[in-house]
C-alpha cells in the first residue's frame, strides 16, 4: 500500500481523454494494483477445472497449452450456440455510446477500455474475425482482429475489471448486458486455466467444505458459538442455533463472509437473535447447515457449470434435512444465482413445500417455484404483520442510508423490502441521489470476485461513484452508517468508506433489526451488537 | 483525419460514381434499374431470415432480464410492472415501449467529475435524435409505397397529408420547394443523420469507439435523403416514369421506362439497394435483435415459474456423503449430527 495513490491523487489521475492511438493499436499495460493474482493451481485442480498451471499475469509467457487458440475458438463457438444472449450481444451493438459513462470503472479510471461498449468490442473484434463474413473479408476495416497473445492479455485484464453489475444494461437500448459478456469471457479464460486466485480458491474451498473460507464443520460451529457468547454478554440471553438439524422448518443459508469478518459478523449475530426470537415467541425451528454453509457462489464468476456445481448443495441439503423451504441471507450475487439460475439449474424443487411463513401465513408467491425466500422479504412480512417487538430508538445514534447492491437490484428487483425493514427498525434514514440508487445503483467496485487485496487501486477507483454519493448524504444529512444487503459490500465498503468518506460505517440490515428487536426476557441492553453504547447509555 | 470515416465516406462516393457514371456514361439502366434492385431485395430478405434464424437457433438457457424496478413480492409492496415485468403481457408492454419509444435510451444521463464531485446531467439529445431518425425514416418508407401501389391506398395518402402538414413554398427558377407540398420527414431525416454523424465525429469517447461500420450507414443514409430531396425540389425527376419502373418491379414485369428518369434517380436507387443488401450483415440488424434480446424479452418471474434450459447437462458435485466421509470424526467431536456414526 506504500505506493498507493491518495484519494485526491487518484481523483486527479482520472483523465477521460482517449489516447491518440486507435484502441486496437494501444497495447495493454497490466498494471500493479489493477489486477488480481493468478490462481493457485491446486485450487484449479481440486475442482477438476481445465489446465491448472503456474503463471503470472505480468510475465511474458503465460504457459498456455499449445493449442490455446483452438480451445478458445471452439469454446467461443459452443457458447454462441448455447447462449442466445451472447450471440445477440456480439451482433447488434450500434456503438451509440449510451453505456460509456455508466460504468463505475470508467468513471473511476477514465480508461476508455472500461467503457462497457469498448470492453465488449475487445471480444467482439475477435468474434468478427472468427465468425462473421464481413470480418473474414474485410478484417480490420470491419473492426475485426485475430486472437493473439496480446489480445488475450488485454481481454483478461479488462474482463477482470468488470464486476458484472449490469448498470450498463439498464441504459442500453437493446439491453446488451456486459455482465453476460464478461461471464462468457471468463468461461473462455477458464478453459485455458487463466483463473484468478481470489475466485478459484474460494470455489475450491466451497466445493470441499461448503463455504468459501474453507471453514471445516467443527470450526464453523465454533465460530457461531463465539457469537452466541457475545450475544449473551450483550443481551443476557443465550441463543441456541441448530446445525444440520433434520426435520427443522426452515434451512437458512447465508454467505460465509458474515461468519468470518467484521462488520458482517454483526449481521450474522443479527440472524441468530432473530431466529431465537422467532423460536421463543412463535416456535419456528430454523437450522443452519455446515455442508451448505455458503450462500455466495464464486462459481458464477468462473463458469455456468461451476455455478451449478456449487449451487447444487442448497437443494441437496434441504432435501436431506427434510425442511419445508429455504431462507436466504443478505448477499448480492447469491441472489442473482438463486433468482435467475437456481431453479433452472438444479430444480425443480418439488420435494419442498410452498414457502409459507408459519408466523404470518403469508405465501411468498414470487418464490413458489424455487422455494427460497430472501431474509428481507421474510422480515418485512413479519414487521408488516406486527410480529416483531421493536424499539427503533436503539438505533438512534445512527443516521442511515441504503446502498442497493447490484444483483438484488438489477438481477432481481428487490428495492423496497429492505427499505421498509430499515425504516421500521431505525428512525433516521436518508436516500442517496436518485441517479445512484435502486436500479441505477453503483457497484461497490469489488464485486464478481474482485475484492482481493492486490487490486486495491482498481477497487478504490471503481468504488468512487458509490463513495461520492455516500459523501453527498454524509455532508448533507450527517449520514454515518451505510446499510447493505450484500456480504461483499460488507467486506469491501468499509475500506472504500475509510478511503473516500471517513466516518461512515457499514452494516447489514439484519444487524439493525437485531439491535431494535426486544427479546423476551432480555436484560436492559447498554450496547449494540458491536459493543458500542446505545443512545443515552454513553456514560454507563 | 480519421481513417474510419474517410473509408466510409470514400465508399459512398465510389457508390455514387458507380451508379451515376454507370447510367449516364455507360447506359447500364437495366443493371441499375432492374437487376441490382432484385438482387438487393433478395439478399435483404434471405439475409435477414438467415440472421434471425441464426439467433433463434441459439438456446435461451436462463431467464436473465435486467430488472429495472421493484419486483413483485409481497402483496402490499407496489411492483414496477413494466420495468420488472412478471407476466408475458407485461413483457409485451415493456418491449413495445422499448421498440417504439426507446425507453432505455430515454434514461440516459451524462456525468462528469467537477471539484471532486460526480455531477449528473440528463442527456436527452441522443434519444431525441434517435427517435427522430427512426420515425422520419419510417415515414419516408411509407410515403414511398405510393410508387409501388396503384391505386395508392388511403392510409399512405394520410401519411403524406400529415407529413406535408406544414405548408411553405419557395418558388424560384432553380428551386421549387413546397410544390406539390413539403415533406417534413425528409428534412428531419437529413437533420437527424447529420446530428448522429457529427456526434460520432465530435465527442471524443464516441469517436474513439466508432468503427467504419458506424459511419458507412450514416453516410449512405445521408446520401439517400440528400438525393431524394435533390430530386423532389431541385432537379425535378420524372415521377411518372419512376413509378412506371417501380410498378414494373413489384409486378414482376420489369421494364426500363421509355422516358429517361435521370442519373440522380439511379444513384438514389443504388444507394437504397446498397443499404438493403448491406443490412443483414451489419449492425443494422439491431432492428431484429432487439426483439430477441434476453435481458428485455423475458419476465422477471424465475423464482415463481421454472425456466427450462434445453442443454441442462448433469455436473460433477461434491455430495454430502463425500463431505461427511472427510469430516465425520471432527463433526462427531463437535457434537454435529452425522448420518453414519
Amino acid at each position: 500500500m506504500s505506493d498507493f495513490p491518495k484519494p485526491d491523487q487518484l481523483l486527479s489521475n482520472i483523465d477521460r481523454t482517449p489516447p491518440r492511438t486507435d484502441w486496437m493499436d494501444t497495447p495493454v499495460n497490466i498494471r500493479k494494483g489493477m489486477y488480481c493474482y493468478a490462481a493457485n493451481p491446486k485450487s484449479v485442480e481440486y475442482t477438476h477445472l481445465p489446465f491448472p498451471h503456474q503463471w503470472n499475469p505480468t510475465e511474458e509467457d503465460w504457459h498456455l497449452p499449445e493449442n490455446w487458440k483452438e480451445i478458445l475458438h471452439e469454446g467461443f463457438k459452443v457458447r454462441l450456440e448455447r447462449f442466445r444472449s451472447f450471440k445477440i450481444f456480439m451482433d447488434i451493438c450500434v456503438r451509440c455510446g449510451a453505456c460509456a459513462d455508466k460504468c463505475h470503472f470508467f468513471i473511476g479510471t477514465g480508461d476508455p477500455k472500461n467503457m462497457p461498449v469498448l470492453r465488449a468490442e475487445l471480444l467482439r473484434s475477435v468474434y468478427r474475425n472468427d465468425f462473421t463474413l464481413a470480418g473474414k473479408l474485410l478484417g480490420r476495416v470491419a473492426g475485426a482482429r485475430p486472437m493473439t497473445m496480446d489480445v488475450l492479455k488485454e481481454l483478461w485484464y479488462y474482463f477482470f475489471q468488470c464486476t458484472e453489475c449490469r448498470r450498463c444494461s439498464v441504459f442500453c437500448p437493446y439491453g446488451i448486458d456486459t455482465a453476460e459478456i464478461t461471464m462468457m469471457a471468463r468461461e473462455l479464460f477458464n478453459l485455458i486455466g487463466l483463473n484468478i486466485d481470489w475466485i478459484a480458491t474460494p470455489v475450491a474451498n466451497c466445493y470441499r467444505t461448503g463455504n468459501h473460507l474453507g471453514i471445516q464443520p467443527h470450526a464453523f460451529k465454533d465460530m457461531l458459538d463465539f457469537f452466541v457468547d457475545d450475544i449473551e454478554e450483550i443481551t443476557g440471553i443465550r441463543v441456541e442455533p441448530n446445525f444440520n438439524k433434520k426435520g427443522a422448518d426452515i434451512l437458512f443459508i447465508t454467505p460465509s463472509g458474515d461468519v468470518f469478518a467484521d462488520p458482517g459478523t454483526y449481521t450474522c449475530m443479527g440472524y441468530l437473535l432473530l431466529f431465537h426470537y422467532l423460536k421463543e415467541v412463535y416456535g419456528l425451528d430454523v437450522t443452519w447447515s455446515t455442508y451448505a454453509s455458503e450462500g455466495g457462489n464464486f462459481g458464477s464468476f468462473t463458469s455456468h457449470e461451476m455455478m451449478k456445481r456449487l449451487n447444487s448443495k442448497m437443494y441437496a441439503e434441504a432435501k436431506r434435512l427434510g425442511v419445508k423451504w429455504i431462507l436466504g441471507g443478505e448477499c448480492g450475487h447469491m441472489w442473482r444465482v438463486i433468482n435467475q439460475y437456481m431453479g433452472t439449474m438444479n430444480g425443480p424443487a418439488d420435494f419442498l413445500e410452498d414457502p409459507v411463513s408459519p408466523i404470518t401465513g403469508t405465501l411468498f408467491e414470487n418464490a413458489r417455484s424455487t422455494k427460497m425466500v430472501h431474509i428481507s422479504e421474510f422480515t418485512a412480512d413479519l414487521i408488516k404483520h406486527g410480529k416483531l417487538n421493536l424499539d427503533p430508538s436503539r438505533n438512534d445514534n445512527l443516521i442511515l442510508t441504503f446502498h442497493d447492491s447490484c444483483n438484488p437490484s438489477r438481477g432481481m428487483g428487490m428495492l423496497d423490502e429492505p427499505r421498509y425493514v430499515i425504516q421500521n427498525v431505525a428512525n433516521h434514514f436518508y436516500e442517496m441521489p436518485p441517479n445512484t440508487i435502486r436500479e441505477q445503483t453503483f457497484c461497490c467496485g469489488s464485486g464478481s470476485g474482485l475484492n482481493a487485496g492486490e487490486d486495491m487501486e482498481l477497487r478504490m477507483a471503481g468504488g468512487l461513484p458509490r463513495a461520492n454519493a455516500v459523501k453527498y448524504v454524509h455532508e448533507k444529512h450527517g449520514v454515518n452508517m451505510l446499510a447493505t444487503i450484500c456480504a461483499i459490500d460488507r467486506a469491501a465498503l468499509p475500506t472504500l468508506m475509510d478511503y473516500w468518506v471517513p466516518g461512515v460505517g457499514v452494516t447489514g440490515v439484519t444487524e439493525m433489526v437485531a439491535n431494535a428487536l426486544i427479546l423476551p426476557g432480555e436484560g436492559e441492553r447498554t450496547t449494540n451488537l458491536r459493543g458500542e453504547p446505545l443512545p443515552g447509555m454513553e456514560d454507563e | 483525419m480519421n481513417v474510419k470515416y474517410m473509408y466510409s465516406l470514400l465508399a459512398v462516393i465510389v457508390l455514387f460514381l458507380l451508379a451515376y457514371l454507370g447510367v449516364e456514361a455507360a447506359g447500364l439502366r437495366m443493371l441499375f434499374g432492374i437487376v441490382i434492385p432484385y438482387v438487393a431485395v433478395g439478399v435483404f430478405l434471405l439475409g435477414v431470415i438467415y440472421r434471425v434464424m441464426g439467433w433463434a437457433r441459439s438456446a435461451v438457457p436462463f431467464q436473465i432480464p435486467s430488472t429495472c424496478g421493484q419486483q413483485k413480492s409481497l402483496p402490499w409492496i407496489k411492483p414496477n410492472k413494466i420495468d420488472n415485468p412478471f407476466t408475458p403481457g407485461a413483457v409485451v408492454v415493456r418491449m413495445f415501449l422499448e421498440v417504439c419509444c426507446f425507453r432505455s435510451l430515454f434514461r440516459n444521463t451524462r456525468n462528469a467529475i467537477k471539484e471532486g464531485k460526480l455531477i449528473f446531467e440528463w442527456e436527452i439529445w441522443l434519444w431525441v435524435a434517435a427517435l427522430a431518425f427512426h420515425y422520419a425514416f419510417l415515414t419516408v418508407i411509407i410515403r414511398h409505397m405510393r410508387l409501388f401501389t396503384n391505386p395508392v391506398p388511403v392510409c399512405i395518402q394520410m401519411v403524406e397529408k400529415l407529413d406535408s402538414f406544414f405548408r411553405f413554398e419557395i418558388l424560384t427558377n432553380t428551386m421549387q420547394v413546397g410544390l406539390p407540398g413539403f415533406y417534413l420527414s425528409g428534412l428531419i431525416l437529413l437533420a437527424a443523420v447529420t446530428f448522429l454523424l457529427l456526434r460520432r465525429m465530435m465527442i471524443p469517447q464516441v469517436r474513439y469507439i466508432s468503427q467504419a461500420a458506424d459511419y458507412f450507414p450514416l453516410f449512405l443514409i445521408f446520401g439517400i435523403a440528400f438525393t431524394g430531396i435533390l430530386m423532389r425540389y431541385f432537379t425535378k425527376v420524372d415521377i411518372v416514369a419512376a413509378k412506371e419502373l417501380a410498378m414494373g418491379l413489384v409486378s414482376f414485369h420489369p421494364a426500363i421506362p421509355a422516358r429517361a428518369i435521370g442519373g440522380v434517380f439511379y444513384v438514389h436507387l443504388f444507394f437504397v439497394c446498397t443499404l438493403l443488401a448491406y443490412f443483414p450483415f451489419s449492425k443494422l440488424m439491431h432492428m431484429g435483435g432487439i426483439f430477441l434480446s434476453p435481458t428485455r424479452n423475458l419476465p422477471g418471474n424465475s423464482r415463481a415459474v421454472r425456466h427450462v434450459n434445453p442443454w441442462n447437462y448433469p455436473v460433477e458435485v461434491h455430495t454430502y456423503e463425500e463431505y461427511e466421509e472427510e469430516f465425520r470424526e471432527k463433526m462427531i467431536e463437535a457434537g454435529l449430527p452425522v448420518e453414519k456414526e
